[in-house]
């Protein structure tokens, strides 16, 4: 079954017309995704990558029946992009875009809880979404791990690569990436929350980063609502600090940010954190073998 | 990108937010020129990227242009936590009666943006947060709604402002609204917003951080770049669109993705605790997804032109690009430095791990590149690059 993406899932593209666009269409159809049409109003009605371009994200639905948009357009674009695909009510809009300014992140993070909610928006600036064997929404190299039943959310693209091909034997029901933007659609913890209710998933790797308090709220949430297992890795333990201005950021997250933080949040839940990616997936692999968190 | 105060007023004057009148200045000289033009009592304020500059010595008063001169010649050169004083702002002195605190930022956790007013400014908001937490008003900001009038009003009506200021105050909270938003800043922050006896309201100080991203529309922003204060490799490495950042220790790293190098440079700072001197990182350096033979010749340029590198780490995971063009890239890196006169002098330790990984390391053993090991794992590869760059080795 996995989360929010399924062999059923019907993939539309956002700015398909362009290189990145292109590429990671032929892409995703290699992986065996059911990717259905793009989207440019500038082409509509032409054939790309052998697929029908469309000129409205509502237009390309209610003709293939897509219901999963992945944005590639420029950042000066992305805003406007995907404010078309929430008034269009799609439910899921994957945004692979990086270099979106906050400021239109936030609004159209905004406007997409405005509108209901109805369309979960994950990114910028993310990896997107992959469910071995079955879909891949984004930029997640398909090859590189099996189907199994471990759940994967990361805020780093490279680091779910790693963890998705350390952990190939095993498998993975859905990889999440939500991206490391300062303002960004899905968290971590709506990803774990999904993950629980997945019959298909058995055990969960988290990876975060320093900044923010994510983790922290992520530990909180594990706590109160996760009943399966959960490792995860922090990246980031040497980073030098960043060069803050005032301390308004600190006060309103009520952590530092630091990798030593988060980590202390998650262990004090009980969950297990390498200190390499490589240590993450032995850790796994104990817990999974052990039977028990 | 943080600004230094002078700027974040040049910004908030732009935006019509009252601020005091003055100059930047780099000379004694300078200063005292200012101070003359201004023709008045001037306050000397050291321009630093770090709180704490007052209590450090850097914010003097002087009476008249010779002591402006006087007391800019202590402050430049000054250093404040590590952060050396290049430039001074001159500015008239003003008598304030009461010291206010306003700040816009993101609330990340939120996902949208916060505004904080407190009557209580002047002095550290950590601590009126955490010892008076009634005494600053929080509220979220819709983005798709803004901050009107009558939203700062409220505003600054909850924070307790006298009632003979709302209406100043509300005005320039709006205004710094427009700041936040039109320049795409990620901080505005104002402490102390201040009142003087006659009810005006000035900002006194000013945060401002902008946004990166949003430099495609904003290309007046440029002129704020301080290249004096950029490190000279980091300068380069911009040049030629590598995010790259100086750490002070000896092995030189170069991945693809933030994630994994950042990650990288932990396990490099754990495999060099057991070694002679323990080697650090020298480096961040992402090469991103496509690691071209140019992008990594280019990489490989600024690492080895930092003289403090003694091994270096190339760790890259074949996703998006396969490790045989990543490979392909190294060897044509090294045939592309040799070329310029630049020829690799130190030890590389590369790992392959992902897409093509077997293909790639082939082509690395079968190209004998002197100087260079391949390793498998992510682990062995840090463990090696530390021995490499340990001391007496």
């Amino acid at each position: 079954m996995a989360i929010w993406l399924t062999k059923d899932s019907r993939i539309i593209v956002q700015g398909m017309t362009g290189s990145e666009g292109s590429k990671h269409t032929r892409r995703m159809l290699a992986s065996g995704a059911q990717v259905v049409g793009g989207v440019n109003a500038r082409k509509a009605g032409t054939v790309h990558e052998g697929l029908p371009v469309f000129g409205s994200v509502a237009e390309a639905m209610s003709v293939t029946g897509a219901d999963v948009s992945v944005v590639f357009v420029p950042p000066a674009f992305t805003k406007d992009a995907v404010k078309e695909a929430v008034d269009a009510r799609i439910p899921l809009c994957v945004v692979i875009t990086e270099g979106v300014p906050v400021h239109d992140t936030a609004e159209f993070w905004a406007y997409a809880v405005a509108a209901g909610g109805v369309t979960r928006v994950i990114g910028p600036n993310c990896p997107g979404i992959a469910s071995p064997g079955a879909s891949n929404a984004g930029i997640i190299p398909a090859d590189i791990t099996s189907p199994g039943r471990v759940g994967l959310v990361s805020k780093s693209g490279t680091l779910t690569y790693q963890l998705m091909y350390e952990l190939r034997d095993l498998g993975f029901s859905t990889a999440v990436g939500i991206g490391g933007d300062p303002v960004i659609g899905t968290t971590h913890i709506d990803a774990l929350a999904a993950f629980e209710a997945d019959p298909e998933t058995d055990a969960i790797v988290m990876i975060g980063e320093i900044g923010g308090d994510a983790e922290e709220r992520a530990a909180a949430f594990i706590e109160r609502s996760v009943s399966k297992p959960v490792v995860a890795y922090v990246a980031g333990f040497t980073a030098p600090e960043g060069k803050t201005m005032g301390h308004a950021g600190a006060i309103v997250s009520g952590s530092a940010g630091t990798a030593q933080a988060k980590k202390e949040a998650l262990e004090k839940v009980g969950v297990r954190v390498g200190k390499t990616p490589s240590e993450t997936g032995r850790l796994l692999r104990e817990l999974l073998e052990q039977g028990k968190r | 990108m943080d600004l230094y105060e002078y700027q974040a007023k040049e910004l908030f004057a732009a935006h019509g937010v009252p601020v005091l009148a003055g100059r930047v200045a780099t000379t004694p000289a300078e200063a005292r020129e200012i101070a003359t033009e201004l023709g008045v009592p001037v306050v000397i304020k050291a321009q630093v990227k770090v709180g704490g500059r007052g209590k450090a010595g850097g914010v003097k008063v002087a009476p008249g242009p010779a002591s402006a001169e006087e007391i800019a010649e202590q402050i430049l050169g000054m250093d404040i936590k590590g952060h050396t004083t290049n430039s001074v702002l001159v500015e008239t002195a003003q008598v304030v009666s009461e010291e206010y605190y306003l700040a816009f930022l993101l609330n990340r956790a939120e996902r949208t943006f916060l505004t904080m007013c407190s009557a209580a400014g002047g002095m550290d908001i950590e601590e009126v947060a955490a010892t008076r937490p009634d005494d600053l008003v929080r509220l979220p900001i819709d983005p798709n709604v803004g901050v009107d009038i009558e939203t700062a009003r409220k505003l600054v009506t909850d924070a307790k402002l006298p009632a003979q200021v709302v209406e100043a105050a509300a005005e320039t909270v709006v205004r710094l609204w427009q700041v936040f938003v039109k320049e795409d800043a990620t901080l505005v922050e104002v402490n102390p917003l201040a009142a003087t006896q006659d009810g005006r309201i000035i900002a006194l100080d000013g945060k401002v951080t902008l946004d990166d991203s949003a430099d495609f529309r904003h290309p007046e922003h440029e002129r704020f770049v301080d290249v004096a204060a950029e490190d000279p490799l980091e300068a380069r490495a911009k040049e030629k669109g590598l995010n790259y950042v100086k750490l002070d220790g000896s092995v030189g790293i170069i991945g693809n993705g933030a994630g994994l190098v950042m990650s990288t440079l932990d396990v490099v700072a754990y495999a060099g605790e057991g070694f002679a001197g323990s080697p650090r990182p020298a480096n961040f350096l992402d090469i991103g997804g496509g690691a071209s033979a140019e992008v990594m010749a280019n990489g490989l340029e600024i690492i080895l032109s930092d003289p403090s590198v003694r091994s270096v780490f190339v760790n890259v995971f074949g996703g998006i690009t396969a490790c045989d063009a990543v490979a392909d890239g190294v060897v044509s890196a090294f045939r592309l430095l040799e070329g310029r006169g630049e020829a690799v002098s130190r030890p590389l330790v590369v790992r392959l791990d992902g897409n093509n990984a077997e293909l790639g390391r082939r082509i690395l053993a079968e190209a004998a590149l002197p100087g260079v090991e391949l390793v498998d794992t992510m682990d062995d590869a840090a463990r090696r690059a530390a021995e490499l760059a340990a001391v007496g080795v």
